[in-house]
């Protein structure tokens, strides 16, 4: 059952930046895009159990800080090597300066 | 966690070191950090493609240059300063070029990344699909016997091996044949470990583009009745390898293996500004392997940020082999044996009972 969850204040993460959010035993990645926009992904890269949110934001990219492996942060999709598995997004809504996405 | 091999070490990638490197956690586990602000690293990390550009257009140029000397000159004793050049330019810098690309760290345009990346991958001849695998390993699990396939001197060191990489005769022996190998179809069962398997067929086809520029070199330099079109592609593989190798082997030899502190495995040399260009500043090695995102050119800032917490970085290319060379001699008769190098009192001490490495075996 999906539910939404607060995951940070809009103000904790910086333009075209990235924070960790822990819920549940699990790990998302919440980002800020330069047109100020707020998307969620999973907060480990799908190559190897690297944390997202250590990594680098550029335009609408992720880049894992461990092998350089980059992702749509938007769509989630995996940009070639060494990641080839696609990156689980989740949907966001911004509500009273709270950054919430939805879980399931 | 992990416990010290006190068993011969086995190198391949399939085989028991692998399986206790799994067994005792060393795989894929959590590395040492120094503390440096997100502010800060996000700074650093910043990627332009200014210095690439720049660094490519002179590098490109100089390669172009002493080409045309090198056909200019063909056939007189005047063509050898241009052959020295050339061949390092295309048989050592192409490395650093192939390795910063690959980490997509060089330009901040990914489709320059990747051009230079495949041109690069070619003149040192590494097929640019399963480096790029085996590379990612390397950083994953930097010196852990049984799961890096990029270890340039196993112990107990092979020095003949190890001399004789400096002309690049081995890399004839080994990449060519690999290459072969993969064009015909064929991965090697370590290459299978580190490749994913929707990446293999990738991995077979550009091994065929490169054996098929090699063919063609070949065709041309017996249509032509001359070595040339070969001392300008292939050969240039054995003569200019050397400076790549001496930059190249300082990275890890004779330091710690099986350990999960980068300040143990790894070594940072100053050199000079000559070496540095051909090395695109990959002797701040400690730091490339510690924060792999942050580009060549931002390597030396990120030393001086951190060095309080290194070991204290080797003056000269020259001092860290005369530190290396009693430690290799000494792993021939006891493979153990490693050089354990020293933290300045500002540095976060090395947790021995984090990474589990045998102190008892270690030189100061």
């Amino acid at each position: 059952m999906a539910e939404w969850v607060e995951a940070c204040a809009v103000d904790d993460v910086d333009e075209e930046d990235v924070i960790r959010f822990d819920h549940g035993g699990r790990t998302f990645a919440i980002y800020r895009s330069p047109d100020d926009r707020f998307f969620a992904t999973d907060g480990f890269c799908t190559h190897e159990k690297a944390h997202l949110a250590d990594g680098l934001v550029m335009d609408e990219i992720i880049e894992c800080p461990k092998h350089n492996g980059r992702f749509n942060y938007k769509t989630g999709q995996a940009k070639g090597a060494p990641v080839c598995v696609n990156l689980k997004t989740y949907a966001v809504k911004v509500a009273a300066g709270k950054v919430m996405i939805e879980i399931d | 966690m992990a416990t010290t091999a006190k068993t011969k070490r086995d190198y391949s990638l399939v085989g028991e070191s692998t399986r206790r490197a799994i067994e005792t956690g060393l795989a894929s586990a959590e590395w040492y950090h120094t503390d440096v602000s997100r502010k800060t690293m996000k700074e650093l990390m910043q990627r332009s493609d200014g210095p690439a550009i720049r660094d490519t257009i002179i590098w490109i140029a100089a390669i172009l240059g002493s080409a045309a000397g090198i056909i200019w000159f063909w056939g007189t004793w005047w063509v050898v300063p241009f052959l020295v050049v050339y061949g390092v330019l295309y048989g050592s810098s192409s490395d650093s070029r192939w390795h910063e690309c690959g980490h997509g760290t060089a330009f901040r345009t990914r489709w320059m990344n990747d051009v230079v990346y495949q041109i690069a991958s070619f003149m040192v001849m590494r097929n640019p699909v399963t480096w790029r695998w085996s590379h990612a390993r390397h950083h994953t699990d930097t010196i852990i016997v049984g799961r890096d396939a990029e270890i340039a001197v196993m112990r107990p060191p092979d020095l003949l091996k190890a001399g004789l990489a400096f002309t690049g005769i081995l890399d004839f022996r080994y990449s060519l044949p690999a290459l072969v190998r993969q064009a015909l179809g064929r991965l090697s069962d370590d290459e299978k470990s580190y490749v994913p398997e929707m990446e293999q067929a990738k991995a077979v086809t550009a091994a065929r583009w490169h054996v098929a520029i090699y063919v063609a070199t070949i065709a041309l330099a017996i249509a032509l009745r001359s070595w040339l079109p070969l001392a300008l592609i292939g050969l240039p593989r054995l003569y200019g390898t050397w400076h790549m190798v001496m930059t190249g082997l300082l990275q890890h030899i004779g330091l710690a293996d099986n350990v999960v502190d980068h300040r143990l495995n790894t070594r940072t040399v100053y050199m000079n500004p000559i070496s540095r260009f051909i090395y695109w500043n990959m002797n701040y090695h400690v730091e490339h392997h510690m924060f792999p995102m942050v580009p060549y050119h931002a390597l030396p800032r990120l030393h001086e940020l951190i060095k309080h917490d290194l070991p204290v970085a080797n003056p000269s290319i020259w001092h860290a082999y005369r530190e290396v060379w009693p430690v290799l001699l000494r792993q021939l008769r006891y493979e153990d044996y490693y050089l354990k190098r020293e933290l300045p009192p500002t540095a976060r001490p090395y947790r021995e009972e984090f990474h589990g490495v045998d102190m008892s075996a270690a030189a100061e």
